[in-house]
């Protein structure tokens, strides 16, 4: 009895999370006049595919989307090397002041984003990275909650693979390289994800840094739909539809390392 | 191969809890040494600092008169087997055997034929493919001497490597890791706390208390000639009784007050006494071995000792008898099983002096030093 009412809440919610994408995928279809009309599912003889031309003569969609692949693809990359890199360190070594290192770490975390915005535009403003794509991955390339992510993970190899590394030779790096990193393959493929969603889906920091249009990362081109006295919701709605899909996909490629990631540590044995 | 040499070790860890004590140990070329102990006596810190695992305190390890105390692990060229074996789990077998060589940039060909004559020796060859988590214990256990062998190290260093394998596979590679050790003729350290397996493999052993080496020898002179009664007791299975005694004149000769009553010392055995006249009155610990108790009918009234069973275990041919002498010392003793004993029966058991083992009152060997 106590299964089935943990099934249909679970039903009810599954369901709730999949409205406003279920919603997105029909509005795509949806032509302009309609959305005023039918508040979900127009008559399927009113559904179009004439959003997407009409998105693609309207902005450089593939330029926006080719831009968020390299901003995000790189900090994923460089947000991975160093996050994993940090917690091999705060796993497996003792140094002096790793404590207040990491209490250092975790306050940083605490810290609401938006209050680090002025200071943060100060920075790059002096760096000349405003108006660059640098200008997203740099502020981005090290990651504490990955670092922390990673520290959990690393924790639990056993020291003596390490040693045995360092009896056959290996260096300290080379143990990171050749054991630490391979050995940690689930919580990489969960940090890929979280680090891809979170630099693909970014919009205020894009919306500050960049200002030329053929820089735009797909939430800032797709946000320029919005006009002061109307919008082709068809348009921005097929478009982010097409957003999504590289993040539904990765999250398909992932998964299963994505699960292991982050029940890692969770069974015992 | 070489010589490997402690001289004067100590290993002190940051919170002052001093692991090894002024160590003084030589390895000799091509020597199985086994170093044994309870569970914190510093064989397996001994171990590690001779594999750069662990930073030396004070004193010289010096492997081919070479002085290596500051030395990096890969550059000692000493291989390890630990007793989790630490494969790495993401390579397959011959991913693991190759993994030395490819780090020492060995290459490309001579690293395949390497791992390959080694995997051949020690039987792997079906199993190159496979990932560890996919092998026994016994198959995993071979990886790792696999990889520490394909090296060809200067020395062999074997961290309990049997301790997580069940008791018919382990002593089948206790055979196995001594027969290798002799064909390859490599210095090699072992480290257990099972006396059977210290005894069996090595040329030598050492036995390690609480951080102090306490004795170095072939296991039969250890067995025979302990120098004090933690290595008597910690050699041999079951342990060595110890009884509190004292010494008496009885005549022109020595006899032991044991459990209550007499025992002659005659045949010689006061030569062991450094002065055999002035040492009446002195407290010594008998040792007195359980496969050493004899049929009483066979000696003298004088050399008996009366007690009650406690209880018995029955080993097929012979049995252990446990019992309380008369002052209620417990002994055990090893006895034919042909006359099956009881609880609380009253029994006889024969000594013969001459393989008692003598200690001081603070458990030095009057006799081995």
């Amino acid at each position: 009895m106590r299964r089935v009412v943990v099934y249909i809440a679970l039903v009810l919610f599954s369901f709730l999370c999949l409205v406003p994408i279920a919603w997105l995928v029909v509005s795509a279809f949806k032509a302009n006049p309609d959305f005023h009309v039918y508040a979900f599912m127009p008559p399927a003889d009113r559904l179009t595919l004439s959003n997407f031309p009409s998105l693609f003569r309207q902005m450089p969609f593939l330029r926006f989307m080719m831009n968020s692949f390299f901003v995000a693809g790189v900090t994923v990359i460089v947000q991975l090397f160093f996050s994993s890199l940090g917690g091999f360190a705060l796993a497996k070594y003792v140094f002096a002041g790793k404590k207040v290192i990491m209490g250092v770490m975790l306050a940083t975390m605490m810290i609401p984003g938006p209050v680090l915005l002025a200071p943060m535009y100060e920075l790059i403003y002096h760096l000349g990275l405003i108006d660059s794509h640098l200008g997203l991955i740099v502020p981005g390339m090290v990651n504490v909650f990955g670092m922390f992510l990673f520290r959990q993970s690393i924790v639990s190899v056993p020291d003596e693979m390490l040693q045995a590394a360092r009896i056959d030779g290996c260096n300290e790096f080379q143990i990171f390289w050749h054991v630490v990193l391979p050995v940690s393959r689930p919580m990489i493929g969960a940090f890929c994800l979280i680090a891809f969603m979170g630099t693909w889906n970014s919009f205020l920091w894009p919306q500050i840094i960049l200002q030329s249009s053929d820089r735009f990362t797909l939430p800032i081109g797709l946000n320029q739909m919005v006009g002061v006295y109307e919008a082709d919701y068809g348009a921005m709605m097929s478009g982010t539809l097409l957003a999504v899909l590289p993040v539904v996909v990765l999250f398909f490629l992932l998964q299963k390392e994505f699960i292991a990631g982050l029940t890692k540590g969770a069974v015992k044995g | 191969m070489a010589d490997i040499a402690f001289r004067g070790v100590n290993k002190i860890y940051p919170n002052g809890f001093q692991a090894l004590h002024d160590l003084d140990l030589e390895i000799q070329d091509g020597e199985f040494l086994v170093m044994v102990g309870p569970s914190g006596c510093g064989k397996s810190t001994t171990l590690r600092m001779l594999a750069g695992l662990e930073d030396i305190s004070s004193g010289d390890l010096l492997i081919a008169g070479e002085r290596v105390n500051g030395l990096h692990p890969a550059a000692r060229n000493i291989a390890m087997v630990f007793q989790s074996y630490a494969l790495y789990p993401h390579k397959t077998v011959q991913g693991n055997i190759e993994f030395p060589l490819r780090m020492a940039k060995v290459p490309k060909d001579e690293v395949k034929a390497r791992a390959l004559k080694v995997a051949r020796m020690l039987e792997l060859e079906p199993l190159l493919n496979r990932k560890p988590g996919l092998l026994s214990g016994g198959q995993r256990q071979r990886v790792a001497m696999a990889r520490a062998l394909v090296r060809d190290p200067v020395a062999f260093l074997l961290d309990e490597p049997l301790s997580n394998l069940d008791a018919k596979l382990r002593v089948q590679m206790r055979a196995e890791i001594a027969a290798l050790q002799q064909r390859t003729g490599t210095t090699t350290v072992y480290v257990t706390h099972d006396q059977v397996e210290a005894m069996t493999m090595g040329d030598r052993v050492a036995v390690f208390k609480a951080g102090c080496l306490q004795q170095v020898d072939t296991p039969q002179r250890l067995f025979e000639r302990p120098v004090n009664t933690f290595v008597g007791s910690f050699i041999g299975s079951p342990s060595m009784n110890l009884i509190a005694s004292y010494v008496e004149s009885a005549g022109d000769g020595l006899a032991l007050t044991l459990a209550g009553e007499r025992i002659s010392l005659a045949h010689g055995l006061e030569a062991r006494f450094d002065d055999p006249i002035g040492s009446a009155g002195l407290v010594v610990q008998v040792g007195l071995r359980p496969e050493d108790v004899i049929d009483p009918h066979l000696v003298g009234a004088d050399q008996r000792l009366h007690g009650r069973v406690v209880m018995t275990e029955l080993l097929g041919r012979e049995q252990m008898v446990y019992l309380n002498l008369r002052d209620g010392t417990r002994v055990v003793a090893r006895l034919h099983a042909d006359r099956r004993l009881h609880s609380g029966e009253a029994i006889a058991i024969g000594i013969d002096p001459a393989r008692l083992y003598l200690f001081q009152a603070d458990g030095r060997s009057l006799t081995y030093r």
